[in-house]
Order: C-alpha cells, then sequence, then structure tokens
C-alpha cells in the first residue's frame, strides 16, 4: 500500500512527464506537467498563435484545444456584428483574430452565435469538457474553477499559452498544499459567495501565494456543484493558483449525460477512476485552516480588493485595528471608495447591481437571483444587470420563466459574456458609481474607470436590487 | 524584447503601495491588442494621467511624473505585488516602459512567472530590507543599488548586500537567453512516450 496522498498529490504524480531535478546537473529544473484540457479565450491568446506562426510550429492537441469568445463580446442583444466592428473595432479584430486562427490550427471554437458559447469557466463545466483528475490551463486565473469538479484547473500567462499550444505541457515546480475546511451548516441566506469571501477575508489575498487550495468540511460537501465553482473560482483572489475540491456523488451526478463526459463503459471505468481520487485517510497537507461555516454570514466586501470583505451587519474597519504597516494601503483603499472607517455598508446607496461573471452567473445564480425579485420591482432609477454565463444558461433562464421575472422586475436581461465584470467590452460603471456586483474582483477601476464595487452573493445583489442599498437578504425575505 | 538579464545598477521609482494588482498595471482597456507592443502608454494610466487618459494630463505627485523618478528602471513595490488577473500584458508594460525589474517582499504566483518569461526580473526582499530601501529613496531619490543575478545579490543603499530568492531554471534561462519553449519542445519524445501511455479521455471536436 503506497503512502496516503492528498487530491492534488493524485492529480500531480499522473501528469509528471518528467520530474523536477533530481541530478546535480538538473537541479532546480521545474517539472514537466501534461495538459489535458487547454481552454483558449480571445483575450491573451493573439501573441502565443504568433508565436507559433513565427517559429512555424503546429499546436500539438487541437482535439484537447477549445475556444470561445466571451471577454470583449458584447452584451446587449442590440449589438449585432456589423454595429460591433463600427462600436469596437479593436475588439472586432481580436475576435476575428482567435476566429482565423482556430480555423488555421483545427481548434474547436464557440464563436458568436454557437448556441455552446459563453464564458469559458461556465461552458468548460457544462459541456462535461472539465473532469475529475484532469489538469486544465486557460490564459486567465479563475481557471481555478474547474477545480469544483475535481481538477487541478489553474491560470497561466500567454507565453505559457504558447508552450501548451505547442506541446501540450507546462514547466511548473510543484506547489505546495494548503487545506480550507469549513465546518458546519450555513445558515439561510449564507451561501457559497459569502464562504468564499470569509475565506479570503481570513487568508488576506496573498494568504494562498505557493499553494493549492483544498476546500474541505462539512459546508463545502454539501454545497452543489455550481456553488462549488463559486468557491474554486475565487480561489485566486486568496492568491493559490489553483483551488480543488474532492469528486463525490454530487459531481458525477452533475457531469453523467453531459456533451463531453464519458458515456457507457466509458463512464463506468471513469467512474472507477474518480472515486480514488479523494485525499486518503492520514495524508498531509502542507498547511492548514478551519473555519466554522455555522458562524458565517453574508459578506460584502468595503474595499479595493477581495480580502477587504465584512459581515453585512458590520462596519468597515477603524484604523486601530489596521495594522501600522499596512494602514497607507487601508486609507487608499477607502479614499478610493470614498468611504469612512467604522462606517456601517448597510443601507447605502447604489447605482448599479451586476448579476454575472464567471463566479456567479449559473443558472443556480440566477434562480437565487430570480427568487428574490420575483413580483418585486428594482429600486428607481437603479441599473440592473443580469448576464448569463451562457447560451445555454440563457436558453434555459427563458424556458423557465427567469428572464421574465428580471425583466418583469426591470432588470436588464442580457446576452452571455464577461460583461462588467471587467468591463472591456463598454459595459462599465461611470466614475463615482457604486455597484454591488457578484464578480470576484473590485480592484480600483476594475468595473470602470472610477467605480465601486461591493462583491457580495446573488441573494445579496438582489436584495439590495430591490432597495437600491445595500441590503441584508434576510431582511427582504422575512 | 530582450528576455535576459544579468547585472543592472540604477535608481528607484518608489510606490510604497500593497496588494498592487495587474488591474493596476494594465487597465483592461488595453488588452485588446494582438501584439505585445504599445502597453507602455497603458502602464498604472488610470494612476499616471487625469481620467486615466494618457493624452491628458500627468498626475504630478504619482512618482513616474516625478523628474526625480523619471529615470528610474527598478520599481520598488509593496508586498504581493502583482496579484489578480493572469495577464501577461503587466509585465509587457513595465518592460515597455524600461523597468527591467521590480523589487518587493513578495510577487504573485503568475505574474512572477510572466515577469520572468520576458526578462522582468524580480526581486523578492525580506521586510527590513525593503524598508530601508524605501527610506533611502525618501531620502536622496538618486539612490542606486545593483542587481547582480548570477550572484543573486542586492546591493544596499548603506553598504552590503542580502541574497535574494529566484527559480532556478527562469535564473538560468535569464543568464544564457536559454528559450523555454525550445527547451520544451526538446522533450517531445517524453512527451510522446507520456501521450502514448496515457490515452486521452477527452476529444474536444466531439462537442
Amino acid at each position: 500500500m503506497s503512502a496516503p496522498r492528498t487530491l492534488f498529490e493524485k492529480i500531480w504524480r499522473r501528469h509528471v512527464v518528467s520530474p523536477e531535478g533530481v541530478t546535480a546537473e538538473a537541479e532546480g529544473l521545474p517539472a514537466i506537467v501534461y495538459v489535458d484540457l487547454h481552454l483558449v479565450h480571445e483575450v491573451t491568446s493573439p501573441q502565443a498563435f504568433t508565436e507559433l506562426v513565427e517559429r512555424g510550429l503546429p499546436v500539438r492537441r487541437p482535439d484537447l484545444t477549445l475556444a470561445t469568445m466571451d471577454h470583449s463580446t458584447p452584451t446587449d442583444p442590440s449589438i449585432d456584428d456589423a454595429r460591433l466592428r463600427v462600436l469596437d473595432p479593436e475588439g472586432s479584430a481580436q475576435l476575428d483574430r482567435l476566429q482565423a486562427n482556430c480555423e488555421r490550427y483545427g481548434i474547436p471554437l464557440y464563436a458568436m452565435g454557437d448556441e455552446r458559447r459563453g464564458i469559458v469557466h461556465v461552458i468548460g463545466p457544462e459541456l462535461g469538457a472539465t473532469q475529475p483528475g484532469m489538469t486544465v490551463v486557460c490564459g486567465d486565473s479563475h481557471t481555478s474553477t474547474h477545480g469544483a469538479v475535481g481538477a487541478l484547473a489553474f491560470g497561466i500567462g500567454t507565453s505559457e499559452v504558447g508552450h501548451v499550444l505547442a506541446t501540450q505541457c507546462l514547466l511548473q515546480h510543484r506547489p505546495k498544499t494548503y487545506e480550507v475546511r469549513v465546518d458546519g451548516r450555513l445558515q439561510e441566506g449564507v451561501v457559497a459567495k459569502d464562504i468564499i469571501l470569509a475565506v479570503i477575508a481570513r487568508l488576506g489575498i496573498g494568504g494562498g501565494t505557493g499553494h493549492v487550495f483544498e476546500y474541505t468540511g462539512e459546508a463545502i460537501r454539501a454545497l452543489d456543484m455550481e456553488g462549488r465553482m463559486t468557491v474554486c473560482n475565487m480561489s485566486i483572489e486568496g492568491g493559490a493558483r489553483a483551488g480543488l475540491i474532492a469528486p463525490d456523488e454530487v459531481t458525477f451526478a452533475y457531469l453523467e449525460g453531459r456533451p463531453m463526459a464519458p458515456s457507457g463503459d466509458a463512464w463506468e471505468a471513469a467512474l472507477e477512476d474518480w472515486r480514488s481520487l479523494p485525499t486518503d485517510e492520514g495524508a498531509a497537507y502542507d498547511r492548514s485552516t478551519t473555519l466554522d461555516g455555522s458562524a458565517l454570514e453574508p459578506m460584502v466586501t468595503y474595499g479595493t480588493n477581495p480580502g477587504m470583505a465584512i459581515p453585512i451587519a458590520g462596519a468597515v474597519p477603524e484604523d486601530e485595528a489596521i495594522e501600522p504597516e499596512k494602514r497607507a494601503s487601508f486609507r487608499k483603499a477607502l479614499d478610493y471608495m470614498a468611504l469612512e472607517p467604522g462606517q456601517q455598508l448597510q443601507g447605502k446607496p447604489i447605482d448599479v447591481v451586476f448579476v454575472g461573471s464567471c463566479t456567479n452567473s449559473r443558472y443556480s445564480d440566477l434562480v437565487a437571483a430570480a427568487n428574490v425579485l420575483r413580483g418585486r420591482k428594482v429600486a428607481d432609477g437603479l441599473r440592473v444587470l443580469i448576464v448569463p454565463g451562457s447560451d445555454a444558461v440563457k436558453r434555459q433562464a427563458e424556458r423557465d420563466g427567469l428572464a421574465q421575472v428580471f425583466v418583469d422586475a426591470g432588470a436588464e436581461w442580457r446576452e452571455a459574456g464577461c460583461s462588467m465584470c471587467l468591463a472591456m467590452n463598454g459595459d462599465q460603471l461611470a466614475p463615482g458609481q457604486y455597484a454591488v456586483s457578484t464578480s470576484n474582483r473590485n480592484f480600483e477601476g476594475r468595473q470602470g474607470a472610477g467605480g465601486r464595487t461591493f462583491l457580495a452573493s446573488p441573494l445579496t445583489a438582489a436584495a439590495s436590487a430591490i432597495t437600491g442599498r445595500v441590503t441584508d437578504v434576510r431582511e427582504v425575505l422575512s | 524584447m530582450s528576455r535576459s538579464f544579468t547585472r543592472y545598477t540604477g535608481t528607484m521609482a518608489p510606490l510604497p503601495i500593497q496588494n498592487i494588482d495587474t488591474d493596476q498595471i494594465i487597465p483592461a482597456s488595453y488588452l485588446k491588442v494582438t501584439d505585445r507592443s504599445g502597453l507602455a502608454s497603458g502602464l498604472f494610466s488610470r494612476w499616471r494621467y487625469r481620467d486615466g487618459d494618457p493624452e491628458g494630463e500627468p498626475i504630478s505627485d504619482f512618482v513616474l511624473n516625478r523628474a526625480e523618478h523619471g529615470e528610474a528602471r527598478i520599481l520598488l513595490a509593496g508586498d504581493n505585488f502583482g496579484c489578480g488577473s493572469s495577464r501577461e500584458h503587466a509585465p509587457w508594460a513595465l518592460v515597455g516602459y524600461g523597468f527591467r525589474a521590480v523589487i518587493s517582499t513578495s510577487f504573485a504566483d503568475i505574474f512572477r512567472s510572466n515577469a520572468l518569461k520576458n526578462g522582468l526580473l524580480v526581486v523578492p526582499v525580506a521586510e527590513d530590507v525593503s524598508a530601508a530601501l524605501f527610506d533611502a529613496v525618501a531620502a536622496n531619490p538618486a539612490t542606486e543599488v545593483t542587481i547582480d543575478l548570477k550572484a543573486q545579490a542586492l546591493s544596499l543603499p548603506g553598504g552590503g548586500e542580502t541574497n535574494f530568492e529566484v527559480d532556478p531554471f527562469a535564473r538560468r534561462c535569464l543568464l544564457d537567453g536559454t528559450d523555454q519553449l525550445g527547451y520544451l519542445l526538446n522533450q517531445a519524445s517524453s512527451i510522446q512516450a507520456f501521450e502514448a501511455a496515457n490515452p486521452a479521455r477527452l476529444d474536444t471536436r466531439s462537442g
């Protein structure tokens, strides 16, 4: 019997083409790690394809590569291809480039109009392309999302996109492991987004640097797959390139029957294999932390990084609560947000609500928001954008009447895409505006120059949409 | 673009802010390029120019707009530099501006990896060293330090030096110009053997 291993170690060992340097001559050489699935989008790939063209290299495994258009695509239903070329010639050119590159190298591409198209981290699991035990990479830091199915998934730079296109491999040093255990049962109104915001607030946004998180514990096990994706998605906001959740019956039930998941005998073989992946009893992590899930409350950020988060009924910290060497950066963040130490966020008037992004744009996120908004109206003067994560999510929401709930409430029902999460497609805040946003980053200007972001769950976003203020969903529902 | 680094002596531009994310280094509006060039004007544009517009008025007290730091090619930054997005446009913008190295107490993983692939050296230092460097630059903006990659040493303004950690493979590549993609391509036989032993379970063309 082999030594007990963590889920991470098992996946890592399976993918090592050549190990980290062992001989004196090779000391310090990184491992060569094989990539099972390479996801590609328009923004971080053009320079990598150019490198291949310049060197005359083929794409080694187009059959393990999948491309979509999401970051700069319009979500305004009235913008067609012809209008986009006028409104955003640069963005159009980038989309054209992706199309040409995929055609040239035989890479499947879900272009505009394709009903499989969507945010890269929404469609990967949705299609069953990301599976337990795989290595998954993409030129996008939120690739950590796919860890929810028990895949080792992480973001890479464009140089590395080129490495994977050409060799299907990466040069990597083995990261350390960090168990993030969340015990207990969540209270009413507390959801996956609140878990991960609380984790990041606890560990700090650099707390996971050099590590892969593995989320364990009762509160994690009780999450559905889409909740698990929300948690793993924001691993990078805690500094960890990847976050993992062990595959279980919830995972298998989610994957079964999806277009790219194995079927028939291959499904049975895959199941047997996947059941061997979870961390063995007695396996050691390099670090561990435990949170009490039953004590968590709906979370909201007040500052300019995702670690600056508080329970919604709480207040912005006082200066004295911040370590002296961090006070200048703390004050800079509050200046940007036009908030004061000790201030309550609850009741703060807002201008925009954004429900979307690879963090919270899946069907269950829309269900959560719609359940709050059903039969209610968004506050006067408030702009509310509901942006489904994929075309498939959009169609399902339209079929099931969710879209109508949003429209009846006075929200904008948009096309799928990254949209206001990073505001490179024209969906953005005006300077000085406040938004409650279900996305992942509240960095200065992230949602538009001068825009101010409060990150929160879809429940909190929907509750705030009704009142036009930062609102505790439990008060709306009670 | 030069991807090598051996030794550099020069002044530092101090940016004593923690958790500088890649959205600040290069905002998303600059990510529509299809090559690596032309990003220098977007570097820190929201802190550097009124309304973030490089055609507009420079914000006079931002470090890159101050005459005494205009020639600095080493960025001295607060903890956890380069967090957030994986955009390699961040090091492309820093290198495009002329920066050769960034000194900080820590760096985000993806930024570190991206920077080292573009000849931008990341120099992690202890907190006391960082504090001493910020003090030295505040007292005298013309303070110079020398970064010696071969020795993995950073000279200190008051004399003496401190050693710093750097990924040994990245160091080798920067010193002798080893091309990382070329190195990987040379491993084709190992990759082929791996593929033969581990047939793929997925075909993305089947969707």
